[in-house]
């Protein structure tokens, strides 16, 4: 997979998504008073994931707050402090927590600046962590992500790579708007170099991971790597894949997109979250839209069937796309329009 | 006791706050605004009360009945009058009506029409003076029917847990909408629940605008004197229906709103002034005549202001990012 931090020439750091994340909130808590952290267990047992170990110890407890189980006050208190001139991070377990806290991401941080006619500023970032998986069942393991699209003012990222965990959280907590920042659990554990410093990754901009001329998979999160595992099968048959990892969901880099399909002809949108209504649907759509009679083929959707995700393997397995899927998917629109 | 200037200058207020409501309802009954009203008449007393208890650094947030806080903590009428009436000169260029407007250059936070929606906003600006050692201290208007929100619930914990400067204006105007306390709440007073939290709960007479007043001015130095949240729940009652088109009546006994329409919070301080001699009827007809008649100006202006074009400007939902990509 190309990463993209072998496009800058800072010097790198070998590290896991978690760690990349970390260095992000170091970096800006050392750099800018104003950002602080607050979620469940963040502080004394440094996150559920190991994201914030050792910040407390580094920042003290005025900076890194453990608090209660209340997630829509913890999003509630976070809006009232950016407008109030703080940077605050909040971490949120789940995904499928985040409707605790619907209100107050929807109708308050997303629209408060349009709604004060841009008197009003809510610079802050709610960290998530998101994936469909065994074990996780119906309330800890939903892909949420594509219901946020829905509600303009919020930002939404998505890293992949270590290296853009850190730029984009890094450029995330920097940004003046409310950004959720969506975490796969598929990633945490990936390894990659890091550019060392001030890293960051412009929110709003796809890349491309992998360049091929036959074909574009659009996809984001965990699903970058299915994405890749089949285009290196479907690779020996001849055929070369082209993956945009979006990077970011809102704004939408549809610059890119349609730059990749419009050299390919064919596209796939694959996506761990809900199909009707989510993130495929929508670029699926905008493909069609504006390439039409460029396209060979019906702008394929891969993403998760219209269940509420299940606890056993077998069950979930069936639930979230495959990389079986993708290849199948590839070879149909191969044949109908007659790739190698 | 505060001194008969300032006493003088709460009667003002509470007069331009009632006579703000009576402008909205004229222009709502002749469709010359858009939306509802949620009228404030007979709730004068605690925005006045509280708002000039503060610094000008401190803050406020408010909610959809909150024209009032925002005139007694120094909002332009003008402007304010504009975003009621959805004009590009108003507080959010018309994008959010009376409910949602927010201007940190007077310390307004801002309104949204979620009841209990701004209880955390507020708590979160308390949170951050707390951090930074600012010393600003925040008030969280609300009402009776937003006491039972969950996320309110859950800001005034953390308050507690926190310490927080935040003074909680809980205006118990005894309905929610339509549904009565007694069917909402099984306490016999709100501010029980500050014990709940870990800090103090008061219940005092909202209508007395010089009792709230010196209420609001102890809490708000126990709160920047690091001594935490405090709730203040002020027992009112609003004279008009809900909103603009609700009379009020199908659910409140006439004899009822009679009563408490004797309890005016003006009436009450004016003939306090006049009784102790600091005040005379002709005066306070010509400052209440001249109340009116500047606020008929501006709402002329208003009127005369343009709309905003129709257009969708996608570049207004985000700030712009001034983040440098190294």
């Amino acid at each position: 997979m190309v990463n993209s931090a072998a496009a800058t020439q800072s010097p790198t750091k070998e590290m896991r998504v978690q760690e990349a994340l970390r260095e992000a909130l170091r970096y800006e808590m050392a750099r800018d008073e104003r950002v602080f952290v607050m979620g469940e267990d963040v502080a004394l047992f440094g996150g559920a994931y190991g994201v914030t170990r050792g910040l407390m110890q580094e920042f003290g407890e005025r900076r890194v707050l453990d608090t209660p189980i209340s997630e829509s006050a913890l999003v509630g208190l976070a809006v009232g402090a950016a407008i109030n001139g703080m940077r605050p991070v909040v971490e949120i377990q789940f995904s499928d927590l985040l409707p605790l806290a619907m209100d107050q991401l929807a109708s308050h941080a997303a629209r408060y600046h349009y709604m004060t006619g841009g008197r009003v500023n809510v610079p802050m970032v709610v960290r998530n962590k998101f994936a469909t998986r065994a074990g996780g069942g119906p309330s800890h393991s939903s892909c949420n992500h594509g219901a946020f699209i829905h509600f303009p003012g919020l930002k939404i990222i998505m890293p992949t790579t270590p290296a853009d965990a850190k730029g984009l959280l890094l450029a995330a907590i920097r940004d003046p708007n409310p950004v959720l920042c969506f975490e796969s659990h598929h990633l945490y554990g990936i390894r990659g170099p890091v550019p060392e410093g001030d890293h960051t990754v412009p929110i709003g901009k796809a890349t491309v991971r992998r360049e091929g001329k036959d074909l574009t998979i659009v996809t984001c999160g965990g699903m970058v790597l299915k994405a890749d595992a089949a285009a290196d099968q479907v690779k020996e048959k001849g055929i070369a894949i082209e993956i945009v990892d979006l990077r970011s969901l809102a704004p939408l880099d549809k610059e890119t997109i349609l730059n990749s399909v419009s050299k390919t002809k064919r596209a796939i949108v694959l996506d761990e979250g809900p199909m009707i209504g989510g993130i495929s649907a929508e670029i699926a759509a905008m493909i069609q839209e504006n390439l039409f009679s460029d396209l060979k083929g019906p702008v394929v959707r891969i993403a998760a069937q219209p269940i509420p995700p299940p606890h056993s393997p077998p069950l979930v397995d069936a639930m979230i796309p495959d990389v079986d899927q993708v290849v199948e998917a590839v070879m149909r629109l191969a044949e109908g329009g007659k790739i190698a | 006791m505060l001194d008969t200037a300032r006493r003088k200058e709460m009667l003002r207020q509470m007069v331009l706050v009632r006579a703000f409501e009576e402008k909205l309802e004229e222009l709502y009954q002749r469709k010359a605004m858009f939306g509802s009203t949620h009228s404030y008449r007979g709730q004068e007393a605690i925005a006045v009360g509280v708002c000039s208890a503060l610094q000008p650094k401190d803050l406020i947030a408010s909610y959809h009945r909150g024209t009032g806080h925002l005139i007694a903590k120094g909002a332009d009428l003008y402007t304010l009058l504009c975003e009621c009436m959805g004009r590009e000169d108003g507080y959010s260029k018309g994008r959010g009506g009376k409910m949602h407007m927010g201007d940190m250059g007077f310390g307004f936070i801002g309104n949204t029409g979620t009841v209990g929606g701004t209880v955390p906003t507020a708590t979160g600006a308390a949170l951050a003076a707390k951090i930074r050692g600012s010393k600003e201290v925040v008030v969280s208007f609300f009402g009776d029917g937003a006491a039972n929100q969950g996320v309110v619930h859950e800001s005034m914990n953390l308050a507690g847990v926190w310490k927080l400067p935040v003074i909680y204006v809980c205006e118990n105007n005894q309905y929610a909408m339509t549904v009565s306390l007694a069917k909402s709440v099984a306490i016999k007073h709100l501010s029980e629940r500050g014990a709940a939290y870990g800090f103090e709960g008061k219940t005092i007479d909202g209508n007395d605008v010089e009792a709230v007043h010196e209420a609001a001015e102890q809490a708000a130095a126990k709160g920047r004197s690091d001594g935490g949240a405090t709730f203040l729940e002020c027992v009112t009652y609003r004279w008009d229906g809900h909103f603009g088109g609700d009379p009020g009546t199908g659910y409140r006994p006439k004899e009822e709103i009679e009563a408490w329409k004797q309890k005016c919070p003006i009436k009450r301080l004016k003939e306090n002034l006049i009784r102790e001699g600091q005040l005379s009827e002709p005066e306070f007809q010509k400052m209440s005549d001249t109340v009116y008649a500047e606020l008929d100006e501006v709402a002329k202006r208003a009127e005369a202001a343009p709309l905003p074009k129709k257009a969708v400007d996608l570049s207004s939902i985000y700030a712009p990012t001034e983040v440098s990509h190294g």
